[in-house]
């Protein structure tokens, strides 16, 4: 859910849930980090205050989001509007995933 | 979630000699039957299992690494191993290379905190290039262990 957000010229913040049960486990960190490197923007994940690069796997997984987790999410660049709102849906929509099978 | 606490140090393999991904994963859950973390009966079940996770997209996240996996009835407590590639297996890895460390995991369908954190534990050692390194270096499963245990007690990470 959106709870936050700020803009200004190239760089946008917003706080989503983790809404699926099984959390951010491999698959939802690799659907996530696809989706953030189809834009040039620089992207920074960061829960409880740990932040990591929003393009990479490991990073992503070294957060273990489970349900309920906030994730802070912020892009900058010039594309930086819309790839907050394509991860902002991806996380929002429980990655779609799924539940028979542990991504 | 630390290595000790899941790692079957009798399924460890230093020398996974599978060159494609069905026969590393077979052999992996082959060592943690050895290793008693599985049922021998369920064997192909949990490979099955494991094979159909892949399908759905590649474990082989990048930088030489793999984290194959399932949910499984069969066991009550989460389950894993490791393997060490020499050669690298072709793992469809999402950046293309062949992969050299292995982390095969087996938890409870009803544990996905447990996956969690032990994802969270594997890939936050990984991220360190020293210890990718040792692991790689690693000859004996007694190298592997005692590599696990350094990293548990942040000895490559903080």
């Amino acid at each position: 859910m959106k709870t936050k957000e700020q803009m200004d010229d190239n760089s946008v913040s917003r706080t989503v849930t983790v809404v699926n049960p099984e959390g951010v486990h491999a698959r939802p960190a690799d659907m996530f980090a696809r989706t953030a490197s189809r834009f040039s923007s620089e992207i920074q994940v960061s829960k409880n205050g740990q932040s990591v690069d929003g393009k990479s796997i490991l990073g992503i997984l070294t957060l273990a989001a489970e349900e309920g987790s906030q994730l802070e999410i912020d892009a900058s660049g010039e594309d930086a509007a819309q790839a907050i709102d394509a991860l902002a849906q991806l996380v929002q929509a429980g990655f779609t995933e799924d539940q028979n099978i542990r991504g | 979630m630390k290595f000790s606490e899941f790692v079957c140090t009798e399924a460890i393999n230093p020398q996974l000699a599978a060159d494609d991904k069905e026969s590393a994963i077979r052999a992996m859950v082959d060592s943690l039957v050895t290793g008693s973390g599985v049922s021998a009966d369920e064997k192909d079940d949990i490979v099955k299992a494991i094979l159909k996770r892949e399908e759905l997209g590649s474990t082989g996240i990048g930088r030489g690494i793999a984290v194959p996996h399932t949910k499984h009835p069969s066991v009550e407590r989460l389950v894993g191993t490791v393997a060490i590639s020499n050669e690298g297996v072709d793992f469809d890895s999402l950046d293309g290379e062949k992969v050299q460390l292995l982390f095969l995991l087996v938890s409870p369908p009803d544990k996905p905190t447990d996956h969690l954190r032990a994802l969270e534990h594997i890939s936050r050692q990984l991220r360190d290039e020293m210890f990718c390194k040792f692991l790689k270096q690693a000859k004996t499963r007694e190298d592997i262990s005692q590599l696990l245990e350094e990293a548990d007690n942040n000895q490559f990470v903080s």
